[in-house]
This record gives structure tokens, sequence and C-alpha cells, in this order.
């Protein structure tokens, strides 16, 4: 079976840490939780100020379907509830909690039992749980697909395309049986009957050691998928292609395809929280970039301010010019180090050099790069030539919606245009036009 | 020990990486590529070649920096785009052409087709190209009056090979092993079809040029000149067939010139069109034209087809309708 690709680019892995096992970050005086850490409707606080908490309480929820509920990481008490602005630009409400150190357990954690899917779901749904690779989707959502009938395959998302983040390649070292499980639990309540985990071949050992585990088991029907170690195969669309060679455009989603599509992470989850009921209230992070002093993985409650995990890490190096919420290519420049993770960060990168600097803008030469960079083959040169004259039907004609901005467009440009961010605004021209 | 809070980071767009290739190194990269002709083109012709080509890289990249600074534009003199210019002008004219002609060919290349287009990507023609023309209209005597070269003791052979076709016919050409080599009467640096060889795929291995303008471009030569003197018995098929892809400027202009980004199409489809585009319309003005080389006009001409080409081949991609695969 000889594999058909996307096109893809080279980008330098930079995976530093990928032999750095994972450390327990030690529970920091105060966390600030935010109240919107997933797509849709944000929570409502749940508790209010001088109010005990304890690890994996809830302590905010609400009504809406797109949502999550948010637990509390650690024990301590409700000092404040503040508004502050987010990571994304907006407001954001976050649950202030002095800790006691002590991470006493709410009483009610305790692993879930689910006869059938709709008690899957809802179990789901309790834990918190979103996608982790970025999008922050509910999952419960996600699992419960309207063609429930049509769903076959699960793929896991475990390429980890992104430059220096290694945290999932560290889960899969360190956490495979629970990842295996999490398979396992998925396809026996969605009713899927085989499994793909995807994984780029620069983490043979990843690859090697799923292998050896699911064979010991003796599970057959999951199989992990090698994957080139080149940019961007962790992109929803283009692991569909590589691994069923389907082609899927934007706005289809997986299951239309019959595929239940997840970031490791997230599946990992699904089997700690059968295991031990404890929902979604920490994460596993890479730290590195040249402005930190030791990169290292680390897992830290959520809701634990950047300036305590870089201090973890041995503090700054240099001064920071730039520090990112996920990896080099996608990940969100962020213009405060006074914020808090949430559930969907993978990584903190905190840059000094060149890196930090937004290089300067010259004249397109059309070279083409862009194009034989896109997964997709969209002409970026094109799109900005139509969205600088703000041409609501030649940026429909060009396809501009398939974009999913993974940046490849930006990253070969010798001209260093913003092309991938270009597509972004031309998107928002198209909406106003209210062309689809 | 207080904190210290850092809340006045950079914020941008992603990717936050770029590649190390911009567009300094892209045309250092070229420039590099033409290097080995340079070589030749001076054993073959003398220090002239040198001279020249260090006169028309000088006086482009002057008259960048010089439009630059009168328009208090940024300066691009140092994305090398003229320094590029400048070199490919001096391998498109006689060795020995007066170098104020040579200067006047640079402002017409950098200021009248570059800069007032709008600067570096904006030209629609390629510079050099155009100036080339320009030159050889305004100065047909100088621009066709070619040196001997060291290597030909005979002093009559100094015309071009495509202009020894074009007044005597097939049988007073040079072999084309000497063709290969470059030792041969023509503009300075499109002599020696090895050293463009040698540059042409080092450029497509570095992926800073694709193979497919070149090769069409080259392989249409090749067909119809094959073509041409099957069905006419003129002359030896297979060998006319590589006299013309050696004769002249296909090698310089299918690998440099031909492939220059700004003014060619970026689509593979539309770099078929163009590659093919410019060689029928090479051997069209070559064997029924009144010039004997037609290199430059057919990429000027093609050049000039670009945008419609483009708009062509993204209609046929897209179809205005969803975007398949």
């Amino acid at each position: 079976m000889s594999q058909k690709h996307l096109q893809s680019i080279h980008v330098s892995h930079y995976k530093h840490t990928a032999g750095c096992a994972t450390e327990v970050m030690p529970i920091p005086d105060v966390v600030k939780i935010s109240m919107s850490q997933h797509i849709g409707a944000p929570c409502q606080p749940l508790v209010k100020k001088g109010d005990y908490v304890k690890v994996g309480q809830k302590i905010g929820d609400t009504e809406a379907f797109v949502s999550a509920p948010i637990h509390s990481s650690v024990s301590g008490t409700v000092k404040a509830i503040e508004e502050q602005r987010s990571a994304a630009g907006g407001m954001d409400t976050l649950v202030v909690i002095e800790t006691d150190k002590n991470q006493e357990i709410f009483e009610e954690v305790k692993a879930p039992e689910a006869k059938d899917l709709p008690e899957f779901v809802k179990a789901i749904k309790e834990s918190g749980l979103v996608g982790l690779g970025g999008a922050s989707f509910p999952t419960h959502i996600k699992f419960n697909p309207k063609n429930i009938d049509d769903v076959h395959t699960l793929i896991v998302n475990a390429a980890e395309c992104e430059p220096f983040i290694t945290s999932d390649h560290r889960l899969m070292l360190e956490d495979a049986e629970d990842l295996i499980y999490g398979c396992q639990l998925v396809m026996k309540y969605i009713g899927l009957d085989e499994g793909y985990i995807g994984i780029e071949e620069n983490k043979m050992d990843a690859i090697e050691h799923l292998d050896q585990l699911l064979k010991s088991k003796g599970i057959t029907n999951i199989k992990t998928f090698k994957l080139q170690a080149r940019y961007p195969k962790g992109a929803e669309r283009v692991l569909v292609y590589e691994i069923t060679g389907k082609t899927m455009n934007a706005g289809v989603l997986p299951a239309d395809l019959g595929i239940i599509l997840s970031n490791v992470t997230t599946i990992a989850f699904v089997g700690s929280y059968f295991r031990t009921g404890m929902p979604l209230i920490s994460k596993r992070i890479t730290i590195d970039g040249d402005a930190v002093n030791e990169p290292k993985n680390i897992i830290a409650p959520i809701g634990t301010m950047i300036t305590d995990i870089v201090e973890f890490c041995g503090g700054y190096k240099a001064e920071p010019k730039k520090i990112l919420m996920g990896g080099p290519m996608m990940g969100r420049a962020i213009f405060s180090d006074e914020l808090p993770i949430v559930k969907n960060n993978n990584a903190i990168l905190a840059f000094t050099g060149p890196q930090a600097l937004v290089p300067e803008e010259t004249a397109c030469i059309n070279c083409g790069r862009c194009h034989y960079a896109c997964p997709f083959k969209l002409i970026p040169t094109a799109l900005a030539d139509a969205y600088e004259r703000r041409d609501a039907q030649a940026l429909s004609d060009l396809a501009v919606m398939q974009c999913m901005n993974c940046g490849s467009c930006s990253y070969v440009c010798p001209a260093r245009r913003p092309l991938g961010f270009i597509n972004t605004l031309g998107k928002v021209v198209l909406k106003e036009a209210g062309i689809k | 020990m207080e904190k210290k809070i850092y809340n006045n980071l950079i914020v941008s767009a992603s990717p936050h990486l770029v590649t190390a290739m911009d567009t300094q190194k892209t045309m250092l990269m070229v420039i590099l590529a033409l290097i080995p002709s340079l070589v030749v083109s001076t054993f073959v012709f003398g220090v002239s070649s040198l001279i020249l080509t260090a006169v028309c890289v000088a006086a482009s990249m002057f008259f960048e920096w010089a439009w630059n600074k009168l328009l208090k534009k940024r300066q691009t003199v140092m994305d090398f785009s003229a320094a590029l210019t400048g070199l490919l002008i001096a391998y498109n004219v006689p060795s020995e052409l007066p170098l104020w002609i040579a200067i006047v060919g640079c402002f017409v290349g950098v200021v009248v087709i570059k800069q007032l287009f709008g600067g570096i990507g904006k030209n629609i023609v390629n510079p050099a190209i155009t100036a080339r023309i320009v030159l050889f209209i305004s100065f047909a005597t100088e621009m066709t009056t070619w040196p001997v070269p060291r290597m030909v003791s005979d002093a009559t052979s100094s015309a071009t090979p495509l202009g020894i076709l074009a007044e005597t016919g097939t049988t007073a050409l040079p072999n084309n092993m000497q063709m290969f080599l470059g030792f041969i009467g023509g503009s300075m640096g499109e002599v020696s079809s090895i050293a463009l060889l040698v540059g042409g795929l080092f450029l497509i291995w570095k992926k800073i040029i694709s193979p497919i303008i070149p090769a069409c471009f080259i392989g249409t030569v090749f067909v119809f000149a094959f073509v041409y003197y099957m069905a006419t018995g003129s002359g030896e098929a297979l060998e006319m067939a590589v006299f013309h892809v050696l004769a002249g400027g296909v090698m310089l202009g299918a690998f440099f010139m031909a492939t220059d980004y700004v003014t060619t199409p970026i689509l593979p489809l539309g770099r078929v069109i163009f590659g093919v585009g410019c060689g029928l319309i090479t051997m069209l003005i070559r064997l029924y034209g009144q010039y004997p080389e037609g290199v430059s006009f057919s990429i000027l001409i093609m050049n000039c087809l670009t945008p419609l080409i483009d708009a062509y081949c993204q209609k046929r991609m897209y179809g205005g309708a969803k975007h398949e695969k």
C-alpha cells in the first residue's frame, strides 16, 4: 500500500525536551482558574469568596450545551472571583484560590461507571474534558456524533508536529497504559471497529513502546501509524488524509467520514478518568525556549501562573521578549506572563533572542513557495492580493475558507509576509460579505 | 524576593518561526549559480568579461540605491535583486560592449523596468531581458559586434553560431562539443552551456527554482528543431536539435531568466504553458523570423502573458467552486 501525502514542509524539530521525564510541579501558593477554558459558553462560578474547595470539586458550570464544567485543581480557600484580560484578549472570570497544600480530595471523586453510550458521554461531560490538542472543543459532544451508526474508526492524534513541544511524546512513554485503556473505552462505547494512533517518525521510541504494549495485551484492533516527521501532519484534516486517504474539506467533521478523531492527551485522560475518577485538573506541559533556564516537561495544576512555572524551571535566563502558549507554528503569543495555564495548554515557550522578534516584511517576489507549502494547495499570494482588494468573491473562489491557518505559507515566505494571518483576515471579509 | 512580571511582551500572529531562506539569500544563491559561467566566459573572452560584469553589477546597485534614496523609499539594494539584474545584463551583451552602453542598459533594467513599476516584485517583465532588447534595438551595431573567442584562430568565426546558421546555413557551424563547452562567439555569459547547466541544476537541487520551466523550454526547443530538420531535410535532425538547445541564450534563458519568480507563473500548469511558449516562440523566431535569435523576445512575450496564464490556471484549479483536495 503506497501512502499518499499532502504537501508539507520541513521545520526544524527543536525537540530539546524529548528526553526530559515529566516532573510534578509542587502546588503553588495561589492558582487562578479560568471560567472559560473551552470553545462555547463560559462557565459561571459555583463558589464564592471565602469558600473552602477541595481537589476535583466542581467550581464552574453552565447550562449551555457547548461547554464543559471546571473543577478545582487544589484544596484551599477561594480568595476572590476576579476579572482579568485573557490571553485571547477578551475578559475572563478567574476563581482565585489560596492553596493549603494538603491536596484534600473531594468526596464525590470516584471512578465512574457507564453501561452504555449516554452514560459514557455524561461521565465525560462531568470530567470537564475538552479537546486538549489546542481547539478545546468539549469532548462529550465529539463523542456523541449525530450519525453514531456510521462511525467506525478512532484516530488518535499523537503527531505532535509543532516544534519544541514534547508533552505528548512524554505522555506516550509514561502513560501508555492510560492511552490504550482510553482508546479501548472510546471504541467500546461509541462502537468503533478499529483505532489508529498517528505518531510522527521522530518519536520511534514511543511507537515501539506502544507497539510492544499493544502486543503484550493481545490488542489487534488498535495500531500505531507512522507519519512523516513534517509539518503539519498533526492538523486534523491532514491526519485524516494521511491515515485513511479520505479528503476532508473545511466544514466537514471527521464523524461525517466515519471517524472519531481526538488528541492523544484527550484519549489518555479518558483512560485515567475511568481509572481514578479525578476530573481534568492538571496538565502535562513542555517549558522551553531560549529565555528559560531549565527547559522541562512538567505536570502542573490547572490555574498555575506562568510566573510560578517559570520559577520552577529555574527562572528566566534573560528578559523574555515573547512568550507563547502552544507551539511556535500555531501557538498564541501572550502579552504577559501573569496568566494562568488552562486545560488546552501543552507548552509555554519563552524567547528572548531573534526568535522573539517579528521579522520585517518585504515585497512579494512571487516565488510560489507558499503555494507549494500549503497542504491544500491554496495560493496564498493570490489570496493576499484578493484580501488587499477586499474582494470577497475572489477570496471565495480561491477557497480561503479551506485555510486552517497552519502557518506553513508564512513560514516559507522569503519576504516574511504574514500570509496565514492574512487568510484569517480574508475569512472575516468573506463573513462580512455574507458569502459562504 | 519580589517576582518580576513581564507584561509588555511582543504579541504577533502565528507562526513565530520562519525559514532562514529569505529574499536576499535566494538572490545570492542565483548569483552563486551564475559564477561558473562567468569563469568560463573570462577564459573565452578575457578580462573584459570581468570588467563588464563588475560595471553592470555596480551600476545596477547604484541605480537601485539612488532611486530609493531619491524617492525616500525603503532601501532595497541589499536584497541583491539589483545586483542579480546587473549580472544578467552583463551576461546578455557582448563582452566588449562599450561600458557606457552597458550602463544605459542597467538604467533601463533597474529604473525603467523595475522601479517605475513599483520595485522588486512589481515589475511585469524581466528587467535584464528587457534591458537587452532595448539595447539590441537602440545600439544594433555595438550589440552584434561579437568578440573573437580566444581559442578560435580564424578571425571570421567571431559571429555567433546562430548568426552563422542564418547567414550560411548548417555547413560552417561549430561542432556541438565546442558549443557545449562555450568556445564560441556570443553574448558574454550565454556561451558555455555546461557552466549554465551546472548552475541551473544547483538551483534545482537547492529548490530555488522548479525544473518545470527549464525542462519545458529546452524540451520544446529540442522537439521543434528535431521535427523541423526532419521535415525539411536541411540538416541532420538530432545534431541540429542539440545545436539549437546549446546555441544562443536557451540555457541562460531557460535556467536563469524564464525562472525569474516575479515575471513567471507559480502554478505547475502555468509553468508548463510558460516554458512551452518560450520554446515555441524562440524557435519560430530562429527559423522563420528576421532575427537569428529569439530567446529574449520569447521570454518578454511570455512575461506579458503571465497574468493571463495565472488567471487561467487559478480558474482551472478552483473553478470558482468548492475546492476539492
